[in-house]
Formats: structure tokens, C-alpha cells, sequence
């Protein structure tokens, strides 16, 4: 575990501390060349901050926006990225590798 | 997750305990695995802390998705010598917690060590204090069996992942022979790497610290070196 994961967890709580509603997605598996590992973390608050990444920034902006609606209805979600998804088109890995997210909400 | 799942894992953390969170991948139910907590899946749960990576098991129920939470890693180096000089900063770069161990106050000065945690403590002490786990290297320096043999039987009796001391095969040959009397056997001292450092001709304080700091890596990630 690397130093960047306590401070993404310490993050979430402290946010939630405050009283803002939380998200936290992990990367649960990857195929090929995906840029980050397993078990990387990205949390997300309800006015959009995130720190940490689950991707090189090719999927963050869809990941916090699922987060976003994640916070409201409160189900988690497994999102699948890579070339081989209707979404690649629009928010794909350039690297060719595919990564699956764990997308959750702090309650 | 639940706040008091992320408080229990933010405090397990805080307290260098091992932990893995299960997570139900259809459901997102969520639940921490500590080692020898009797889990269901304590043997994947055990796997995943020994490669230090996360898994999905499938069970009956579903996938579950195991995240891991090591300690950090640590490195324990005893004698604040010129190697330790380059190990130190080169360890801390590579995302070890470094403490230099040495009783002698003239050579563990801050002033030698800037920004490394220094104990002028005697090896056996620091390291009982230390606890060194599977997540520590340890690397003696100092050639002085007054030093290095009783912070050796310290590391023998842990389980850090790493073992090495510094010294020509001559001396280490004569360091076997007394841990040897000492009563750990072959089986135990074989865990030292030493003469330390993979054989890459490294000559100067800094090219040691490389050829320590590669077969600590190769350690680390489970190849023999």
C-alpha cells in the first residue's frame, strides 16, 4: 500500500467529517496494459473534488460523474472501461488495456 | 462503505496492522479480514497480503473483491556508516520508512542523516522496540559483531522480509560460525544475504546502496537474487 492510498482514505473521511456527501472507487481488476493497479483509489465529494486516480485521467471525468449520481441514490456500481466497450469511444483507455471500477458511496 | 468500516480501516492503518476489505462486488457489501480472525476466506485473504496485491475470489454468492492494507514498508539499517549515508535517502525514495540504528553518537548525527529517524539505541533494543514484520528489511553495516550479531538474532527471530549484512565472505563466514554457537542453524541463518547486495561490481558507497537496495526489491517481489 502506498503512502497516496492513506491520504485518499484520510480524505474521504475527513470529507465526510465535514459533512459532504463521499464516493470512493477502486480499480478491482485490470487486462493488458492499464495504467493503474488494482486496488487504486479515487474519492470523490459532492462538489466534485477527487484525489487519487483509477486511470491515467482517461476515465476520471466518467467515474466522478457516476460517483455524482452514486451519492444520490446510493447503490454501488461496477464500471468497465477498455477498447472493446461502447463507452471506449467515448471516454477509452489509449493504452489498449481494459480496467473494471468498484464505484461506491461513504455512508 | 460504512463510516465505522472506514474508521476501523483508517485505524488498523494507523496502528500498522494488516487488514484486507472484502467487498461483495453485487451487492457492495463490505466486510475487514484480519489475519487469523478465522474469515471464510482467510486463505485468499492470506495470499493477497503475502504478494502484497488484491484478488477476486469467486464464491458461491458472487465475486468478492480483496483489497489489501500492508503496513508500510519499512527499512531497519544498523550503523550510521557511509553506505548508510546513500542506503538511507535511497531506501526512503524507493517508499521505505528507513531508521538508522547506531549506539555511537559520534557517527548517527542528524547532520550525517538529514530527514532519517535515528536511534542511538543497541540493535537488540531498538529493534525489540521496532518489531520488525513482514513488511521490514533489515541491513546490518557495520562489520562490528558487538553490533551486527545481536541486531542478526533479532532479524531471525522477526519476519522481515529481508535480511543483509554487509561484509566480505571471510567475515561473514566467521559471523555464521558464531550465530552458530549462538543456536541458530543453518535453517534459520540462511535467511542472511551476505556477503550483502546483488554482485553488480558496485565499489563505492553508492553503487553498494544500489546493489542492496536491487536485491531488497527482488526480495520484495518474490524473486530469488
Amino acid at each position: 500500500m502506498t503512502t497516496e492510498t492513506r491520504d485518499i482514505l484520510q480524505s474521504a473521511a475527513d470529507w465526510q467529517a465535514d459533512g459532504r456527501k463521499v464516493a470512493l472507487a477502486t480499480v478491482v481488476s485490470t487486462w493488458g496494459s492499464a495504467p493503474r493497479p488494482a486496488g487504486s483509489q479515487l474519492a470523490i465529494a459532492e462538489n466534485g473534488d477527487f484525489v487519487g486516480s483509477v486511470s491515467g485521467g482517461c476515465v476520471e471525468g466518467a467515474v466522478v460523474a457516476e460517483a455524482l449520481e452514486i451519492m444520490r441514490h446510493g447503490k454501488p456500481k461496477q464500471m468497465d472501461f477498455g477498447v472493446s466497450n461502447d463507452e471506449a469511444w467515448e471516454v477509452g483507455l489509449a493504452c489498449g488495456g481494459k480496467i473494471s471500477v468498484f464505484v461506491e458511496r461513504l455512508d | 462503505m460504512k463510516t465505522d468500516l472506514l474508521k476501523q480501516l483508517l485505524a488498523d492503518r494507523s496502528a500498522q496492522r494488516t487488514v484486507v476489505l472484502a467487498t461483495h462486488l453485487a451487492t457492495g457489501d463490505q466486510r475487514l479480514i484480519h489475519p487469523g480472525d478465522g474469515d471464510p476466506l482467510a486463505d485468499d485473504a492470506t495470499l493477497a497480503i503475502q504478494s502484497d496485491k488484491p484478488r477476486t475470489v469467486e464464491t458461491a454468492d458472487g465475486d468478492v473483491f480483496l483489497n489489501v492494507f500492508n503496513p508500510p514498508l519499512r527499512m531497519i539499517i544498523v550503523g550510521a556508516v557511509h553506505i548508510a549515508q546513500a542506503l538511507a535517502p535511497m531506501a526512503a525514495m524507493t517508499g521505505y520508512d528507513v531508521t538508522i540504528v547506531d549506539p555511537r553518537q559520534a557517527w548517527a548525527t542528524p547532520e550525517r542523516f538529514p530527514e532519517i529517524r535515528i536511534l542511538d539505541a543497541w540493535p537488540d533494543e531498538a529493534l525489540a522496540a521496532l518489531k520488525p514484520d513482514h513488511r521490514t528489511a533489515i541491513v546490518t553495516l557495520t562489520h562490528d559483531p558487538k553490533l551486527d550479531d545481536p541486531a542478526l538474532q533479532a532479524a531471525l527471530s522477526s519476519d522481515a522480509f529481508y535480511i543483509g549484512s554487509l561484509g566480505s565472505r571471510g567475515t561473514h563466514a566467521k559471523r555464521i560460525q558464531r550465530l552458530e554457537s549462538a543456536g541458530f542453524d543453518a535453517e534459520r541463518h540462511c535467511r542472511i544475504n551476505g556477503p550483502v547486495g546483488l554482485n553488480i561490481g558496485a565499489k563505492s558507497p553508492a553503487e553498494i546502496a544500489v546493489s542492496i537496495m536491487g536485491q531488497v526489491t527482488a526480495a520484495l517481489r518474490g524473486l530469488a537474487a
